[in-house]
């Protein structure tokens, strides 16, 4: 952990109608980290996302995005706040064009003053992506659309990034090129939470890891202090 | 061969009204896969605004818009907002049990208000044609099919073009990864059933200039509506317009070969054999 935290997660608790899917779940991220969240299916990692988005209220506990408590606040008003969510399966809107997605992704009123300006910095970091400005969405190569759910993320200037598990179904030198745009978007200042099954990429990537299991943080540490093994154990529970 | 001119001119004419019609019913369809049963009643509901308008302001019909339009817009949004988003997105009958209801209560009111008696709205253009060598352009007729493709151009412009536009086509497109975005899709749905009532309200204003209206019609148009938009293709505005002109040729010259008696019948012949050959409509997606 290097600077200030941006989030903090205090003790909480998420249910799906009775069913209990996070427990008791803590965790700090600093400002510029990358860090990343590992954990097998049905660990909990998906739902931990989508409630710091705003999708899931959590029924104890807190949640502080830059010193202001964000639970239970709705992912339309998270992302004004400055959280940005791709989505696993990507979701791009199918009947849009590339364009119109990427202008979609700035509809919270701070996002929109720059949008000429983000909509270039995309076209830098992903130049398919200007190529393709006038194609529906739907017409897109699977990679091509991880591309535009990550600009379209980014169209709304976030201070944090969650990125649910965008490596998912893709060819690897696709996986590869994605991850390195990443790293350049994670040099500009923007701290990014990774949710990943491959164990190796994460750690790799990460500048700090949680291992989930069940629901809960089974094992955490800087991804360079972490060993392979170490992790392979908490993700198995063994 | 002259004397088929009349009647196909005539369709042409009537199904530029038959799409702005049909228009709210088909984008409410296609953005909120909301089936308004109270479309055609609400429509009605702006053919009285303006009667009343008309009739205690001494306004012409179309500055009585000025007051529909905007009445209606309020109408749309509170009923989306307040009522039909509550029973969204959990099963297909609740949203139209409700919209029934609106559309029960509405036909009730109206009648309480304004009696059962036949209406309509008349005007200097009411009774005026433009001859054009054997054929007669009846100028009102002209109106509905202007003002009809303006309302199809200008709405295509504001979903395709606008900030606005957009996000309510990405809210039709995926609700959950709308919100992602920072979209309230509550209020979109609401915004978009307002404009939905916009052109209702232009509609029913045209609709009270062109034909006689009680306040049961409603369910008479709402039947035009699905006509329109089973054979356009649902949620497709460009459906909407060339289904409204196939709808309303089908009846006119149904009209013309086999009698005024068959004129319905014959409409309705045509939508069931396109339905047979192309199920999702002429510009429908299928699934």
């Amino acid at each position: 952990m290097s600077s200030a935290p941006i989030l903090k997660i205090d003790q909480i608790d998420v249910f799906y109608g009775d069913f209990h899917a996070l427990w008791d779940v803590s965790l700090t991220i600093s400002k510029g980290d990358i860090v990343s969240i590992i954990g097998a299916n049905g660990a909990g990692k998906s739902t931990l996302m989508y409630t710091i988005a705003g999708q899931h209220v959590p029924a104890n506990g807190t949640i502080e995005f830059m010193g202001d408590r964000i639970d239970g606040m709705g992912p339309h008003l998270s992302v004004g706040k400055g959280i940005a969510l791709v989505p696993e399966g990507r979701r791009v809107f199918p009947r849009l064009t590339v364009y119109d997605n990427l202008i979609i992704g700035a509809y919270t009123p701070r996002a929109r003053a720059n949008i000429d300006e983000n909509i270039k910095k995309i076209h830098d970091l992903f130049p398919i992506l200007a190529e393709r400005g006038n194609q529906r969405s739907i017409t897109l190569s699977g990679g091509e659309q991880q591309m535009l759910a990550i600009g379209r993320a980014l169209m709304s200037e976030p201070e944090l990034l969650l990125c649910d598990e965008i490596s998912l179904g893709l060819a690897p030198v696709v996986i590869k090129s994605i991850y390195k745009q990443l790293e350049v978007i994670s040099q500009e200042g923007l701290t990014i939470v990774l949710v990943e099954q491959d164990v190796k990429r994460s750690l790799r990537f990460a500048d700090y890891a949680y291992v989930m299991l069940e629901g809960k943080i089974a094992l955490q540490g800087k991804a360079v202090e972490l060993g392979e093994d170490q992790v392979k154990k908490a993700y198995f529970g063994m | 061969m002259e004397a088929l001119m009349q009647p196909v001119i005539n369709g042409i004419l009537l199904g530029g009204l038959y799409a702005v019609i049909a228009l709210g019913l088909t984008t409410m369809f296609g953005i909120v896969k909301l089936v308004n049963l109270a479309h055609g009643d609400l429509m009605i509901l702006s053919s009285y605004l303006s009667l009343a308008l008309v009739t205690y302001l001494g306004i012409n019909p179309f500055v009585s818009l000025i007051f529909v339009v905007p009445i209606m817009f309020v109408v749309g949004f509170a009923l989306q907002k307040y009522l039909l988003n509550r029973v969204l997105g959990k099963e297909m009958e609740p949203p139209l049990l409700v919209a029934f209801g609106v559309s029960i209560i509405l036909q009730n009111l109206l009648l309480l208000v304004f009696t059962p008696d036949a209406k309509g709205i008349m005007t200097v253009i009411s009774v005026k044609t433009i001859q054009l060598g054997n054929i007669h352009l009846p100028v009102l007729y002209l109106a509905d099919f202007v003002i009809g493709c303006l309302v199809i151009f200008f709405l295509r412009l504001f979903y395709n073009k606008s900030f606005l536009g957009r996000a309510i086509r990405a809210a039709s497109d995926d609700v959950g990864a709308a919100r992602l975005m920072g979209i309230d899709t509550s209020n979109i749905f609401a915004i978009a059933m307002g404009i939905a009532m916009i052109t209702a309200a232009i509609a029913g204003v045209l609709v009270g200039m062109t034909f006689t209206f009680y306040p049961h019609t409603g369910p008479q148009y709402l039947i035009i509506s699905f006509g329109v938009i089973i054979i356009g293709g649902l949620g497709s505005m460009r459906g909407a317009f060339v289904g409204g002109i196939i709808l309303a040729e089908a009846q006119l010259l149904g009209a013309h070969f086999t009698g005024p008696g068959y004129q319905l019948l014959i409409g309705y012949a045509v939508l069931l054999i396109i339905l047979a050959i192309r199920p999702q409509g002429l510009f429908g997606q299928a699934h």
